[in-house]
């Protein structure tokens, strides 16, 4: 008996020791990963990297200027559509718990999250690409939008929905109007929630290439323009990293190293605000 | 046989650096019912869950000092053959929902890998749940799940599987405050048929309860072992004058 | 004479007084006036306010909608040439516009379910770590926060890493194997899909096991079981169908996964002769051959794949929200 308990008890801790090497080597990958870009790319990020438009095969130098301003361009105007738009659809589902337009809006926003990004892509391109008649800027965003509403729309839901019902009494019994509870007083108690949702959403859309392979295409210049080509950042590395010359190969480490850093520096750095926001709350 | 079956001698125990059991020493005589009895957080439960080594599953628990179950140290050996020995009912009946009323009586023998032919599960089975009298109320449902089962026929249920087991002595931590009144007169009338086979210990909230059922009561207060008598004796005459607060009522 | 001065004082002081009434009763009226002209407009403020949220509410329902119509109008041209036969076609001839989707079905099914295999075990180690054994602590955090890192590098990293790093070691596991050192193909890509995929079960599955009552893992320890029979008799039959939740979760990400897979399964319309051949997925063929596609049916084909590819991640990921609220409740 006392072997068979003793071979028991050798078995559990025999499981333990597995678990525990299995749990810490995942992060192995991940870390060796960071670190080889790391190091491939960050000989390759200079000043002149950083300002310049890449050179045609052959030419040495060059840099991902373009890219850089075409990624924040096309983060902006994404931004601008989902924000109003996720934090509005939040406050309803919020404040409409059980109506039939809700039900139907959670499922759809649940659909949402589950696309992939390359068929929001394709649905981009017909619906702004083919009618504006060339490849856009606005057309990438419009499709990076669409995959940020179902990220701020569930925090904004679930923010909102924490907050005490007290809240809303006492204002709607000083006489506020529904307007002003909800702008003067919900959103202002709520918008570390709602803030950290739109920062999450950022951070998912900002490595994004998929989506933006037919809407924003890319552009070997640097261009303000939304409604032609843009380049950005995930379609540079794509389209150099796969092309067979070596330039463009550097150029794509450095351009993996400095979007390495930011998606990772955005990922953590909400991270920390929403925990100090949530304990404060 | 000794007719002592459990004795603490200097038992603490403690949560990180609470001390919430402080030098409890008692025996327990074989084949008795033991009632053991306080104000919340008096320490009763951790005592008992110390008897049966369960204290020390929650983080930061730590205990001190020795149990003896027959003569043999219980802090000493390892918690497995400590359980084998002392079974436990708890508060809440808690049958494995993911089983059968068959499988819940037997589980201790499943979990702990012992192979029985099929014969002598079925005898165990039958004997632990006529010793728990519900062997009539489900003999014709022993392969459906037990989620019919009421309150307290979920709660024999427990105490039928604690049973299968054989062990000496039986640990109960409230195990009728959950449950309608007429569901705790059929679980308090087991403890006289249990008594015969078994040491019963148990916690309770419930001084009527312990003046119904147990032949011996102890008294925690704030973690001591206030008092520990013949239970007509404690009630009729207590000697502290704690214990004589707390069955007047003064506090609960 | 002093009445007279008296009655001149108290009817100048009511005149004085009846002037004051009547002025704040005034003062009041326009008061009054102003809080209901306020208040009417505050009333349709408020109208035009509840209206907005209903019509963004519904705008999410009809881009939903418009995204699934937008696919099927767009498959119609290949579905009326192809038909059925296109799901099991074995070819993929765009320049005879003969358009079968098996290998890239193919392609995607053994990608997923191989890198689910391969990730698995690793997500559900995770899974117990944080929510059996050390569910606090700052190493289990740290550990925590560092998967979930995993989930935030953009894939088309992942994919140049994977064609810069991994192709080449694959390529000489082929060759000590005795397989076509191509470096490329389903393998390598389902290697990197499996790491991807780690952190969506393991977050999942991790508070799914934390939600175990304790009750119930007492019950089984004072029948005297180890830590592993716990986990294996109480914590895995009860979070069974939140764990298959997170599978599920992880394949509908694996399915949708584009960028990476692209870059390292070596684009090949055939069908794949063994895991280390080359080959497609839906999502990469559709990112490879998008704008190269030069005449309506060649499109109208890739959108098809778009749209199979649309039906079968929604459902997947349908069925695992839905387990998931069940076992929440």
């Amino acid at each position: 008996m006392k072997t068979a308990v003793k071979y028991r008890i050798g078995k559990s801790t025999g499981f333990q020791v597995l678990t525990i090497v299995l749990a810490f080597s995942c992060v192995v990958p991940l870390i060796f990963i960071l670190i080889y870009i790391i190091q491939a790319g960050i000989t390759k990020i200079n000043w002149h990297f950083l300002v310049n438009l890449p050179k045609p095969v052959g030419e040495k130098g060059g840099g991902i200027a373009n890219a850089l301003a075409g990624s924040m361009i096309i983060i902006a105007v994404a931004s601008v559509i989902a924000i109003p738009f996720g934090i509005l659809c939040g406050i309803y589902l919020s404040e409409n718990k059980t109506s039939r337009l809700a039900y139907w809006s959670r499922l759809c926003v649940d659909i949402l999250q589950g696309v992939p990004s390359i068929v929001i892509g394709i649905v981009a391109y017909f619906w702004l690409v083919k009618p504006l008649g060339s490849f856009s800027a606005i057309s990438g965003s419009a499709a990076l939008a669409i995959m940020m509403l179902p990220i701020i729309i569930r925090s904004t839901e679930e923010t909102l929905l924490m907050l005490p019902d007290s809240l809303r009494e006492a204002a709607f019994a000083l006489g506020m109007p529904f307007h002003r509870v909800i702008l003067k007083v919900i959103i202002p108690c709520g918008i570390s929630g709602i803030l950290s949702g739109v920062m999450l959403s950022v951070a998912r859309i900002a490595g994004e290439t998929a989506p933006l392979l037919f809407t924003a295409f890319g552009n070997p210049y640097l261009s303000t323009n939304i409604f032609k080509p843009m380049q950005s950042l995930p379609l540079l590395i794509f389209n150099y990293a796969t092309s067979p010359y070596n330039d463009w190969h550097d150029l794509a480490w450095g351009a993996s190293c400095i979007l390495l850093i930011w998606v990772l520096l955005l990922n953590i750095f909400t991270k920390i605000i929403t925990r100090k926001w949530k304990v404060q709350l | 046989m000794e007719s002592t079956i459990v004795k603490s001698v200097d038992y603490n125990a403690y949560f990180g650096d609470n001390h919430v059991v402080k030098n409890v020493n008692i025996e327990i005589p074989r084949n008795c019912v033991v009632a053991v009895m306080g104000p919340s957080g008096c320490g009763k439960t951790t005592f008992l869950r110390g008897i049966n080594r369960m204290h020390e599953l929650i983080p930061g628990a730590t205990a001190k000092g020795k149990i003896m179950l027959n003569g043999e140290d219980v802090m000493e050996m390892h918690p497995i053959f400590v359980r084998l020995k002392i079974g436990m009912v708890f508060q809440r009946p808690n049958p494995f929902p993911n089983l059968s009323i068959y499988d819940n009586v037997i589980a201790g023998y499943k979990l702990n890998g012992i192979k029985l032919p099929k014969a002598e599960k079925d005898k165990i089975v039958e004997l632990s749940l006529t010793r728990v009298a519900l062997w009539n109320e489900v003999k014709d449902s022993l392969n459906k799940k037990g989620s019919f089962l009421s309150g307290g026929q979920q709660q024999r249920l427990c105490i039928a599987r604690a049973v299968a087991m054989e062990p000496e002595v039986l640990l109960f931590d409230e195990p009728t405050s959950a449950l309608d009144p007429i569901s705790t007169s059929t679980v308090e009338e087991l403890f006289h048929e249990l008594k015969k086979n078994y040491t019963l210990i148990i916690v309770t909230h419930n001084m009527q309860q312990a003046a119904r059922v147990s032949d011996k009561t102890a008294f925690f207060y704030v973690g001591e072992l206030v008092e520990y008598d013949d239970t007509k004796q404690m009630f009729t005459n207590p000697a502290d004058i704690r214990t004589q607060n707390y069955i007047t009522g003064r506090f609960s | 004479m002093e009445t007279s001065i008296d009655n001149n004082l108290i009817t100048r002081s009511e005149n004085i007084l009846e002037r004051v009434i009547t002025s704040t009763k005034i003062r009041d009226a326009v008061k009054g006036i102003k809080r209901i002209k306020r208040s009417h407009r505050q009333i349709r403020a408020e109208n035009v306010f509840r209206r907005t949220l209903v019509i963004v509410a519904l705008a999410t329902v009809v881009l939903v909608l418009g995204i699934m119509l937008t696919l099927i109008i767009q498959s119609t041209l290949s579905i009326k040439t192809t038909g059925f036969s296109y799901l099991w076609g074995k070819t993929w001839d765009p320049v005879r516009d003969i358009f079968g989707a098996y290998p890239f079905l193919l392609g995607t099914l053994l990608t997923s379910f191989l890198a689910l295999f391969i990730s698995i075990p690793f997500s559900f180690a995770v899974a117990i770590f944080l929510g059996e054994y050390y569910p606090k602590g700052w190493l289990p955090n740290l550990l925590k926060n560092t998967v979930e890192l995993i989930a935030a590098v953009p894939s088309v990293i992942y994919g140049f890493w994977g064609l810069a790093v991994l192709v080449p070691i694959v390529r000489v596991f082929e060759t000590k194997i005795g397989v076509e050192p191509v470096g490329v193909g389903i393998f390598t890509a389902s290697l990197i899909l499996a790491i991807m995929v780690i952190p969506y079960a393991a977050s999942l599955g991790q508070s799914m096991i934390k939600m175990v009552p304790s009750n119930l893992k007492e019950a089984a320890y004072s029948l005297g079981a180890t830590r592993w029979e716990v986990i294996r008799s109480v914590i895995l039959p009860y979070t069974k169908s939140g764990l298959f939740a997170g599978i599920l979760l992880s394949l509908g990400r694996a399915l949708g996964e584009t960028m990476a897979v692209t870059m390292v399964i070596g684009n090949t319309s055939l069908i794949p002769k063994s895991i280390f051949a080359p080959g497609n997925t839906m999502a990469s063929v559709i990112a490879n051959e998008f704008t190269e596609a030069d005449h309506p049916v060649y499109l109208s084909a890739l959108i098809e794949l778009g749209l199979v590819l649309f039906l079968v991640t929604v459902v997947i990921n349908m069925i695992g929200k839905r387990l998931t609220k069940q076992f929440t409740n």
